[in-house]
């Protein structure tokens, strides 16, 4: 299908998918809350849902090997957009799912969206999900992004969720939920970057249901300048699982950060482990790197991408 | 070439005191191009100090250093880095996020093919491709990174590369390789020179020239031939083990609360 987009919005959309104007497979692209295009595939079905707004996405078993792009573009300022996106994923699947929101707005008025993600992931799927959250514009006006994120795995599957608010997000407020089942394993990592006065808020529930059931949580993050960043990830652990919780944050000028990473175990053999780091640019690490040519500042900003990346 | 010139360095003996204390005495020395020059002495004589000194890490209290006629004094690190001093550390920092084959490319200043990056850790002894998707941080051991350091060094080829106790950290099988790569790297005769700080008898006998620190200040300098003799070494027959008489162990001083 062909769509005209302008620069800023094909701008953005390249930000959040790394593709060239429309991707191909099955997309469903969202701008300025309303539908700018959409494709469904033999296997990927997107429809129009009957009672909020937006969109089931329903992956027939033993698809393997897709892609699904769900971006949503916003350039319109003064918009709040709610939209429900439900994935259902049959069993025996492989599928990447490339979603996440850019905002353009070079107004004083806000702009908001706020996408209510739910997954069901069917038996021994494979699922890649990969989120990116963006904003940029002149304006004075805010750029809010407040996700939901809920995940319901069922027996042996594995879910990779990799989520990064990349810059210019002016207030967050993350939640993000799931149940696994047993055998099931999720490795979530979270990257933010916050400045000038922006808050990020990021909450977790993880409950692990089932036998064997896995967590991984890598939670990375950088705080500069006024910025604000808080962290409430928790893991709970109700059979024999394993979960681990690591926050990680470079805090730089006045910014504030906290991390409260929660534990709980219901079950004898609930094996469960967190972490949290909060430190600055380490000195040596700057001169390592100045010994090699680059100057404070490409040092500075070399630290902040590798770790971010 | 490089050329200190009555190098001194003094720090305050605490901070924000008037009161200093003398690490560097007035020091002159130069290191012509084409060079393997061993650094050695006693701890806290002013090795790791002298070597920071060269490469802008720390900034002398007076004198002159001179990098192929240009005076570079007060020049940054980074200055420094560009006109060709390297700098290995002896205990390398970690980052988080960055990949082996990242900071080998950053080090060479331009993107470098795997086979250029395997060579590179191969000459440090890390002979595995897995290395290069291995991130620069804590799960990597104090052995490998050292290794890592030395690779970068190799990978930005400066004209005058200095190492601060290269062995530091590194096992016996692997110094053997070590000690080859150095001699293979710097002994090529394409005008550049190493300053290696060490105690190693086998390192100090690669050297061409050696320099021996006690209190900031030069014990003794010149060629390896004629410095080797004052050292003293206690080497042995055997490469790996040389016995020597125990130490007296003097237990009442011993803490053994910890």
């Amino acid at each position: 299908m062909s769509v005209d987009l302008s620069p800023i919005d094909a701008d953005l959309l390249k930000t959040l998918t790394n593709v060239h104007g429309i991707p191909e497979g099955a997309y469903n692209i969202r701008k300025d809350g309303e539908l700018l295009t959409r494709h469904s595939s033999a296997n990927i079905e997107i429809a129009t849902k009957t009672d909020y707004p937006g969109i089931d996405i329903r992956i027939k078993d033993g698809t393997k090997g897709e892609r699904v792009y769900i971006p949503v573009i916003v350039s319109k300022a003064g918009i709040k957009d709610v939209v429900y996106n439900t994935f259902y994923i049959g069993d025996n699947c492989d599928v990447d799912i490339i979603a996440g929101c850019g905002i353009h707005n070079d107004s004083h008025q806000a702009s908001e969206h706020d996408g209510i993600h739910t997954f069901h992931i069917g038996k021994n799927s494979r699922v890649k999900y990969i989120e990116r959250h963006y904003g940029e514009g002149s304006g004075t006006g805010d750029r809010i992004l407040n996700p939901v994120t809920t995940v319901y795995q069922d027996e042996n599957s594995f879910c990779e969720m990799e989520m990064t608010q990349i810059r210019g997000v002016t207030s967050t407020v993350r939640d993000t939920d799931a149940e696994l089942g047993a055998g099931a394993k999720l490795v979530l990592t979270e990257k933010l970057l916050t400045d000038g006065d922006q808050k990020a808020t990021s909450n977790m529930n993880i409950r692990l249901i089932g036998e064997n059931s896995n967590v991984q949580i890598i939670s990375r993050s950088v705080a500069q300048d006024n910025s604000v960043q808080i962290f409430n990830p928790l893991v709970a652990g109700e059979a024999a699982c394993h979960g681990h919780v690591q926050c990680d944050a470079i805090i730089m000028g006045k910014a504030v950060v906290k991390a409260i990473p929660g534990i709980e175990a219901a079950h004898e053999d609930a094996q469960l482990v967190h972490e949290a780091a909060i430190g600055k640019i380490a000195g040596d690490q700057i001169i390592k790197l100045m010994t090699l040519g680059l100057t404070e500042e490409e040092a500075e900003q070399e630290i902040l991408d590798d770790f971010l990346n | 070439m490089l050329e200190l010139k009555n190098i001194v360095f003094d720090v305050a003996v605490e901070e924000g005191s008037s009161k200093t204390k003398r690490i560097i005495d007035n020091i002159s020395l130069t290191i012509p191009d084409d060079k393997f020059v061993v650094v050695t002495g006693p701890n806290g004589g002013g090795k790791s100090t002298l070597a920071k000194l060269i490469m802008g890490i720390e900034t002398p209290t007076s004198g002159q250093i001179l990098f192929d006629g240009t005076d570079v004094t007060e020049m940054s690190i980074t200055d420094r880095a560009k006109l060709g001093i390297g700098y290995g550390f002896q205990q390398p920092s970690r980052f988080k996020g960055m990949k082996v084959k990242k900071l080998l490319e950053i080090a060479a200043g331009k993107r470098l093919p795997m086979l250029a990056c395997n060579e590179y850790l191969s000459k440090v002894g890390l002979c595995s491709a897995n290395y290069l998707t291995r991130e620069v941080d804590k799960s990597l051991s104090g052995g490998e990174l050292k290794r890592i350091e030395i690779a970068t060094l190799l990978a930005a080829d400066p004209k005058l590369a200095i190492y601060d106790e290269p062995e530091a950290g590194i096992d016996l099988w692997s110094f053997d390789r070590l000690t080859q790569t150095f001699e293979a790297v710097y002994k090529q005769g394409n005008g550049h020179s190493i300053i290696i700080i060490s105690h190693q008898e086998r390192i100090i006998e690669l050297a061409d020239d050696i320099v021996c620190l006690r209190d900031g200040q030069i014990e003794a300098a010149g060629p390896a031939e004629e410095i080797i003799p004052q050292l003293g070494l206690s080497r042995k027959e055997n490469d790996y083990c040389s016995f020597t008489q125990p130490p007296d162990l003097h237990l009442t001083t011993i803490s053994t609360t910890c």
